[in-house]
């Protein structure tokens, strides 16, 4: 004993005092779905990509972005972008541009040249897709990426089905087009163009294929029974928007009446104005509100000089093209009803665009097949009632859009890839979502968000250039830094330093942050200040 | 020239680390080999304001001041929760004074630095609201009057909270208290009463004052940092949630210290030789209810019949902080 004059113990730290006792709930850290990812039909981990872009590296952005989906240059253009409608800071300021994001990602790696890392190892076995458009050419990457051998047929010239001769070039330039699919192919996918599968059973019986991937799409235009004279010049939106694609653009004459509501007639629509129609004329049942087509298709449709009939039905066409059309009203219920009142628009071409239907020919003699309403009835893991034919897309009851389509492209690859394993795919347990209320919003920065430059009118009306300009890499950064990163740790420090005790260690650069529970009092404070909600409290277990 | 937000990089300086940011600057807490001044085990409350405070402006003194600090630290909550004999949780030079004469303490530290010639080695006084407000209050303005060569730092979570919650000359009107009327027509400390210590110090004259929360870490830090770097006398006042004392909810401390300054009950500024140089404008206004309500020391004012008359006194304090010192930014309105 040799110390001080009144002391009598050694001096020691308080970390022999475990506070980490006191605790009845206990945080721990989590991983929340982010509304985007929840909402993305080809089921894309948006806020995973976006924490990559935030910080400027956009290679590892891609590389997280495809594994998901294979066409992010195309779905910067064409996506209707329903994660946009869902994100967490549209109820701050607006949603972030998810979408013009995606589409600088897509164009960066066109640019750059990135390619898609080739499968480890080949598992032998060979996957017949028919149809080259959104869905087929989604399955064929995954299942080229899991290491099958993949052929795809289609019937056209061209892959790329709606993407091609559905959407037209002033929304999705050809040659951005061209670049993904390329790509897809440099994986070792065999396509073969110009070739129509007429029996499904004989091209994979005949072709020694393990299983098949249906997605031909839905291509046929309805029609509608409307009187016409025999002289009346009547065609299809489906076929229009084809034929454009072809040396031998479709005469539409100067005055266009389009029929029906929907994204297609749209782009019949302001493709006829940019082929020199005077008048383009949408006659539509309903009101704008009930319209099925997108909102800023509409209002891009407007300022081209579309016009819109809205409560309108085309009772009758003579022989000179004057049509006769009905005043509706909505009933209580919302549908249209005829009023009596007529009145009369003359048009040199009556294009209908009433939606599509599915040629389902080539499942011809298929048996246990189960066709409802024109499309292909699957189970939850899209195959068919025949065992090894899968069908995803346009020809199986769904949201007919390229992002659906993706979707259902991934979703079938997974779920071949298992059965030719003979196992069947389980998807991984979603998390619980990040929804607004898991946010301590004061933590971001006011920042409103970035428009896109947009074609000036005159070159709308006289070309097909791209009307919606893509952001650049300033703007791009700025963009992707708007994203709240909800649900998901994004390394703020909030937690290691709001912990009065210490009890949070910082593991160090994309190590994230792990609670030390010898001291940690369950004061919950590092929940409140996690702006992104990726911490929870529980109740201690005693 | 007031801090400077960085802004437009996700979260900006508003989160206490950034990746997107250099790492200068980041905050010294987001750094992995911050001092951690005081360490883990101590035995301050859950969600305890003041051990946050002190962690934030020690850690960022050491910083500043390359590691070469000692502090004084007088009687109370601090003192008690870190040091129970023979533990400590100070990582750095401390030594505790009497309840009052921390300042007194300090400036002989300095004096005797100074004598050493180790002008590297800077001081710290710190107390609670009680020690420097009440109790501490003689020696600490005799310290700011010899402009003695000490940044004094009061952490206050307006009342004596280590003895059981008692009014101090820095606790508000209508909060209740111990030693506070616990009934009657108007329950809780009075109006027009308690000092007012910012204000007080700035009437000295000395180089620098400033008001700081813990609900925002850069500014706290840049104004030790600041003061860490002016020779004689300074003062910052750091506001401190309490959730024992006040009745709060142990996760909402920075949510207070974030409303009381939102709301502008809690000017946050910075003043030198008495003259304000520098405000932190409200980002969010709010209604001081809004503050107030998450406090059960202000339950009696939101009883079966609402206190109205007491809370729109409350909210004129605010007002009126917020026309003197211009807390709004220039443009927007309330």
């Amino acid at each position: 004993m040799n110390k001080p004059f009144a002391i009598t113990l050694d001096v020691g730290s308080s970390l022999a005092n475990h506070t980490g006792s006191w605790r009845t709930l206990r945080p721990l850290y989590v991983d929340r779905l982010p509304p985007c990812n929840n909402a993305c039909p080809s089921g894309e981990n948006i806020q995973g990509w976006l924490f990559h872009a935030e910080a400027g590296d956009y290679e590892s952005a891609w590389r997280v972005l495809v594994q998901d989906n294979p066409l992010p240059a195309v779905m910067g253009r064409v996506c209707y972008h329903p994660c946009e409608n869902s994100c967490n800071r549209g109820q701050l300021d607006s949603a972030v541009g998810i979408n013009s994001v995606e589409r600088f990602l897509g164009d960066e790696a066109i640019r750059r040249g990135w390619r898609f890392d080739l499968p480890a190892q080949r598992s032998g076995k060979h996957v017949l897709i028919v149809g080259a458009g959104p869905s087929g050419l989604s399955a064929a990457y995954h299942l080229a990426r899991f290491g099958h051998q993949v052929t795809i047929c289609d019937a056209a010239p061209q892959a790329g089905g709606m993407m091609r001769f559905g959407i037209p070039k002033y929304r999705l330039p050809r040659d951005v087009l061209d670049a993904e699919v390329r790509r897809i192919l440099d994986l070792g996918v065999t396509l073969k163009l110009n070739t129509r599968v007429d029996n499904v059973l004989d091209a994979m019986q005949g072709g020694g294929f393990d299983a098949v991937f249906l997605a031909v799409g839905a291509h046929i235009g309805k029609r509608a029974y409307i009187p016409a004279g025999s002289a009346a010049r009547i065609i299809d939106a489906v076929s229009v928007l084809r034929s454009m694609e072809g040396e031998e653009k479709p005469m539409l004459g100067r005055r266009v009446v389009v029929y029906g509501g929907g994204n297609t007639a749209i782009d019949v629509a302001r493709t006829a104005r940019r082929l020199g129609a005077d008048e383009a004329v949408i006659v539509y049942r309903r009101t704008r509100e009930k319209m099925p087509a997108h909102e800023f298709e509409v209002e891009e449709a407007l300022q081209e000089g579309v016009l819109i009939k809205w409560l309108s039905t085309i009772k009758q066409v003579s022989d000179e093209g004057a049509l006769t059309i009905e005043k509706m009203r909505l009933d209580e219920q919302g549908f249209p009803q005829p009023t009596g009142e007529f009145e009369a628009l003359s048009s040199d071409t009556l294009v209908l665009a009433l939606g599509q239907d599915v040629d389902l020919s080539l499942l011809d003699g298929v048996p246990g097949l189960e066709i409802n309403n024109g499309t292909v009835q699957v189970s939850p893991n899209l195959m068919t009632g025949y065992p090894g034919i899968f069908a995803g897309g346009d020809m199986v009851p769904s949201e007919r859009t390229v992002t659906v389509g993706i979707g259902h492209g991934k979703k079938a690859a997974r779920n071949i890839d298992a059965w030719l394993r003979g196992e069947t795919y389980a998807a991984a347990p979603k998390h619980e979502l990040a929804n607004y209320e898991k946010l301590n919003p004061w933590y971001y920065d006011d920042a409103p968000k970035t428009l896109r430059p947009t074609l000036d009118i005159l070159r709308r009306l006289s070309t097909f250039e791209e009307v919606q300009g893509g952001l650049d890499e300033s703007n791009a950064l700025f963009e992707a830094r708007r994203c709240l990163s909800c649900g998901n740790c994004f390394e703020c420090d909030n937690c290691y330093g709001v912990c009065p005790d210490n009890a949070v260690i910082k593991l160090g650069p994309g190590k994230r942050f792990e609670f030390n529970y010898d001291y940690c009092k369950g004061c919950g404070i590092c929940v409140s200040e996690c702006p992104c909600g990726a911490i929870k409290m529980v109740p201690e277990e005693i | 020239m007031p801090f400077q937000p960085v802004k437009f990089y996700q979260t900006g300086t508003f989160t206490v680390g950034n990746r997107l940011l250099e790492p200068e600057v980041r905050s010294v807490q987001a750094n992995m080999q911050r001092t951690n001044s005081l360490n883990s085990g101590h035995r301050a409350c859950q969600g305890c304001g003041e051990a946050l405070g002190a962690r934030y402006a020690i850690d960022a003194a050491m910083n500043a001041s390359n590691r070469q600090l000692i502090a004084a630290n007088a009687t109370g909550c601090l003192e008690v929760f870190s040091t129970p004999y023979p533990e400590t949780s100070w990582q750095i030079p401390w030594l505790h004074s009497l309840f009052g004469n921390t300042a007194a303490v300090a400036t002989g530290i300095a004096a005797a630095m100074r004598a050493k010639g180790r002008r590297d080695v800077r001081v710290i006084a710190q107390g609670g609201d009680g020690g420097t407000t009440d109790i501490g209050f003689g020696c600490l303005s005799g310290m700011f009057e010899r402009n003695d060569d000490v940044l004094y730092i009061c952490y206050d979570n307006e009342a004596y909270m280590n003895t059981g919650v008692q009014r101090s000359s820095a606790t508000p009107p209508a909060a209740r208290t111990a030693t506070t009327m616990p009934v009657g027509p108007e329950p809780g400390n009075v109006f027009g009463q308690g000092k007012n210590l910012p204000q007080i110090a700035m009437a000295h004259n000395i180089p620098y004052v400033a008001t700081a929360t813990v609900a925002d870490l850069h500014d706290l830090e840049y104004k030790v940092k600041k003061a860490i770097g002016i020779r004689g006398a300074k003062y910052i006042h750091i506001y401190v949630p309490c959730p024992l004392g006040w009745g709060a909810a142990s996760h909402d401390t920075i949510k207070l210290a974030r409303l009381v300054k939102e709301s502008g009950l809690f000017p946050v500024y910075e003043a030198e030789h008495g003259v304000v140089t520098s405000v932190s404008r409200i980002r969010k206004r709010v209604p001081v209810e809004d503050y107030l309500r998450l406090q059960r020391r202000f339950a009696h004012l939101f009883g079966k019949v609402p206190a109205v008359a007491t809370i729109a006194r409350i909210q004129a304090m605010a007002d009126q902080n917020i026309r003197k010192f211009g807390l709004l930014e220039e443009g927007t309105h309330s």
